[in-house]
């Protein structure tokens, strides 16, 4: 330790003494020197504390998922237009989309220099997908012949087996997979980080696992100084195409997004995934072209809770109803100003930058028409009771833009539309879990992989875990089915785009706009690029001497 | 002597039962899930929840949990995991505390040796130049709230003079709290310094300091044994019950200056549900108010030796 501080303090020596030759020559000479790329260099970058420990089966919130990607490498990868990348996996193919073959890359070892076999996947998936290990990301082994048995759903149901029928070794380096029934978009959801391999020493002792993670990604775990930082360095033994481009990364720990902003511009902090909201009209100036302002896959929708009764009783609500209310919101001029250009209005229920997105989804009923909006209510039965409320979590900065839509709405139609306030996300979750919600609750999706299917089976299926408005229609049901078991992928995205365009008919959820990505970087790095989930892609960076 | 103190510490079992037993039913009554609250907007199968509520115990009647926690308390001196990530609480408040009573302990210095010094001041010159002076000083941070006063500080030491650097590293360099410390001491100074100057102003008129001045004593003496060691019974009350509200306080503080203390454990707690990182916090601040009260009442009878305890 203390060899490592007298050589930052030559360094900064080195440092002073370079900038004030540059001053004393040529500034261009000085750049030149300063933007020289180091191979080793360790940058930082702002993430809160992981809410949970870091298992592959239960990081779901981004401050664990952005650490998990850099330890972990899935069999695949999808490239920016959605199509697969093999990252681990020689191949994963399939001729029918329920028979999966997978073959893996020689050589490929653990961070404790164990290979990573077939053996390594199948172990992770059985363990993750079991339900005595109560593993949040569990479903997403659903599509596996015999999860049923090993994942029962109903509440206090006990499992029957220990393993996935569906899942079989073939040799080191070959096992394959069987769903239990066609699914295409299969090979893109392997790219999740839940069907990450784990070594045998993660079974030894899985509560040390959770702290100190062992993977087969381009870094490797180093530190977990809880509430402050967490350190990983880069693999050199990595063989992936995705190999760092740094040294290393340290995820810090801000109490709040302005300290890390302040940060950022001193020069304490090189990334920032997001821009607080007193910082949002500065930002741009602040930071000039280091600053980073792009859309990326998620939306924002109002969600109508179908049980309710204003939508039940006396008879189910008529979609021209919704039709009408989401023509009533003023979408551009909202994201304009209550949001300060945070957000995109969208045109449909799939965000941008998924396969089989289309522009203008929705057609016409995310167009602000308050005439039409009101011919359609009446010609709908009108708004029962002539009122409506949005229910949102305080905490999350909601507030604003709920007040902004309820405004448009009662201006363009006289409905009256106010704020249901719920003090924070647990007493907004709680409500709609246990169906109180009044009316309409605000509700939101980022991709879990780049298909449109996720942002419509996922949500608008009856009984579908994102599904939490209870909306439910046998006729679309039996659509999805068969979108979601179409023979080869092309097909079922070609699918999955006539029923977004036959969604309008049934209206399940009004949708609102696309998250963007207002972040920026330090002078210090290059090469900073942000994922379509919306976090930044580590590996990428590179560190200026 | 003794016995009062044995007393005063007997007294502790009861209110130390009562708080925990109120916070701990208050936690579990607000709305909220906190399970639920794990896997956010996109929802989990019933069979999970239920798996990771009976994994925490939380499918036990309130009654059960309560007497468990206290008995793993009591007996393991285990406060229990939080419910998010697993950490044993103990180990939660101690990366946290620490942090908080470094920053609570250089508030306190602060506001003890320049809230007492300007109250000497004030007090020795009432109503003239000086006294003013430090009253409109001492009201003018009083009325400003904590949040813009770190601002400020932040705004023209840290952005404009670049003396400071804006926020707390992870390494808690002395340099770095300075300016948490002065801001969250702060308000108290202020305090300090008007009760120290009321104190001390009317015991200048008391009958043992004319008896001390006409003994001829020297003038140091008179102020610095006679009028001050007098003047400091309702200064040191104030300061007793203030360390732990600097310790509980600090909640805006830290945020604005990204120290990774009690603050944030407490915001983080509330907001996530998590009953016993709260049950444990509030356990030891109120330890902290209870020995603090006791420090007080016995540091009296060393301040004016007529105050006697059975």
């Amino acid at each position: 330790m203390r060899g490592a501080k007298s050589a930052k303090w030559v360094a900064g020596a080195i440092v002073v003494a370079l900038a004030a030759t540059a001053c004393g020559g040529g500034s261009d000479k000085g750049n030149d020197a300063k933007g020289e790329v180091d191979p080793n260099g360790i940058f930082s970058i702002e993430v809160g504390e992981p809410e949970k420990p870091l298992y592959t089966g239960d990081t779901m919130e981004s401050n664990g998922s952005i650490v998990m990607a850099g330890l972990f490498s899935t069999l695949v990868d999808y490239k920016d237009d959605g199509s697969l990348e093999m990252i681990n996996a020689e191949s994963v193919e399939t001729t029918d989309s329920k028979m999966w073959t997978v073959k893996l890359k020689k050589g490929w070892k653990f961070h404790d220099g164990t290979p990573v076999t077939a053996k390594s996947y199948v172990d992770a998936w059985n363990w993750n997908a079991n339900i005595d290990n109560a593993m949040g990301l569990s479903s997403w082994f659903a599509d596996i012949k015999g999860f049923d048995k090993v994942h029962p759903e109903a509440e206090g149901a006990k499992s029957t087996a220990k393993e996935l029928e569906g899942l079989k070794v073939v040799d080191d380096s070959t096992f394959t997979i069987e769903l239990s029934k066609a699914t295409p978009a299969f090979g893109h959801k392997l790219a999740y980080i839940v069907f990450a391999p784990l070594p045998a020493s993660f079974y030894k002792d899985t509560k040390a696992a959770g702290q100190k993670p062992v993977g087969n990604g381009p870094y490797k775990f180093d530190s977990w100084d809880h509430k402050k930082q967490i350190k990983i360095v880069r693999n050199d033994d990595y063989t992936g195409p995705n190999k760092a481009k740094n040294g290393g990364v340290i995820f810090k720990n801000y109490t709040t997004l302005e300290a890390a902003y302040e940060d950022l511009k001193s020069g304490n902090v090189d990334v920032l995934r997001q821009i607080g909201p007193k910082d949002l009209p500065v930002y741009r100036q602040d930071l000039g072209d280091r600053a980073v302002d792009q859309p990326y896959s998620s939306i924002q929708t109002l969600a109508i809770a179908f049980y309710a009764d204003q939508w039940k009783k006396p008879k189910q609500v008529n979609p021209k109803v919704i039709q009408g209310l989401s023509m009533a919101i003023d979408r551009a001029t909202i994201t304009k100003t209550v949001l300060q250009g945070t957000r995109e209005p969208a045109t449909g229920w799939v965000a941008k930058g998924v396969l089989g997105y289309q522009e203008n989804g929705a057609g016409d009923i995310t167009k602000y028409d308050p005439a039409k909006a009101k011919a359609l209510i009446a010609e709908g039965g009108g708004v029962p009771n002539n009122a409506i409320t949005i229910q949102f979590n305080a905490d999350g900065g909601h507030k604003e833009w709920v007040d902004a839509v309820c405004n448009s709405i009662t201006q363009a139609t006289q409905v009256k539309c106010t704020g249901d306030s719920k003090p924070d996300f647990q007493a907004d979750l709680t409500a709609r879990k246990s169906k109180q919600v009044k009316s309409i609750y605000r509700s939101g999706w980022v991709l879990d992989y780049p298909i449109n299917s996720n942002f419509i089976s996922d949500l608008f299926r009856t009984g579908a875990a994102g599904n939490q408005g209870d909306f439910s229609n046998k006729e679309l049901d039996a659509k999805i089915a068969a979108a979601d078991g179409a023979a080869t992928l092309d097909e079922s995205v070609k699918q999955f785009q006539e029923i977004e365009k036959s969604l309008v008919n049934y209206m399940p959820s009004i949708p609102l706009w696309y998250y963007k990505v207002n972040a920026g970087y330090s002078e210090k790095v290059s090469g900073v690029k942000y994922g379509q989930d919306g976090d930044p892609i580590l590996t990428g960076v590179e560190v200026k001497k | 002597m003794g016995r009062y103190v044995a007393r005063r510490l007997l007294q502790m079992i009861p209110v130390f039962l009562g708080t925990t037993f109120l916070i701990f039913f208050m936690v579990y009554s607000l709305p909220g899930d906190p399970v639920l609250g794990l896997f956010g907007d996109k929802g989990v199968d019933p069979a999970t929840l239920a798996a990771k509520r009976h994994e925490l115990g939380l499918d036990l009647p309130i009654w059960e949990q309560y007497w468990n926690y206290m008995t793993n308390i009591i007996l393991h001196f285990d406060f229990g995991n939080q419910i998010r990530n697993g950490r044993p609480v103990t180990e939660v408040l101690g990366d946290a505390f620490p942090i908080t009573l470094q920053l609570a302990a250089m508030a306190f210095v602060f506001e003890l040796v320049f809230g007492i010094g300007l109250g000497v001041i004030a007090g020795l010159k009432a109503g003239r130049l000086a006294d003013n002076a430090i009253l409109i000083f001492t009201l003018l941070i009083i009325s400003i709230p904590v949040f813009v006063l770190g601002y400020i500080i932040k705004m023209v030491f840290a952005f404009q003079l670049e003396w400071i650097e804006p926020n707390v590293s992870n390494d808690q360099l002395f340099s770095e709290m300075l300016a948490p410390a002065i801001v969250l001491g702060g308000l108290s100074l202020a305090y300090v310094a008007r009760l120290t100057r009321t104190s001390m102003a009317e015991n200048l008129r008391a009958d043992y300091m004319r008896t001390a001045v006409a003994k001829g004593l020297p003038k140091s003496r008179v102020i610095g044994v006679h009028l001050l060691r007098n003047s400091m019974i309702p200064v040191v009350t104030f300061l007793g019950t203030d360390i732990g509200a600097l310790m509980g306080g600090a909640v805006v503080t830290e945020g604005i200056f990204n120290v990774k203390g009690i603050g944030g454990v407490i915001y983080e707690s509330i907001s996530r549900r998590e009953g016993t990182t709260i049950v444990g916090l509030v356990t030891i601040l109120v330890i902290v108010y209870l020995v603090t009260s006791l420090l007080v009442d016995l540091l009296y009878a060393v301040l004016d030796p007529r105050i006697r305890y059975a």
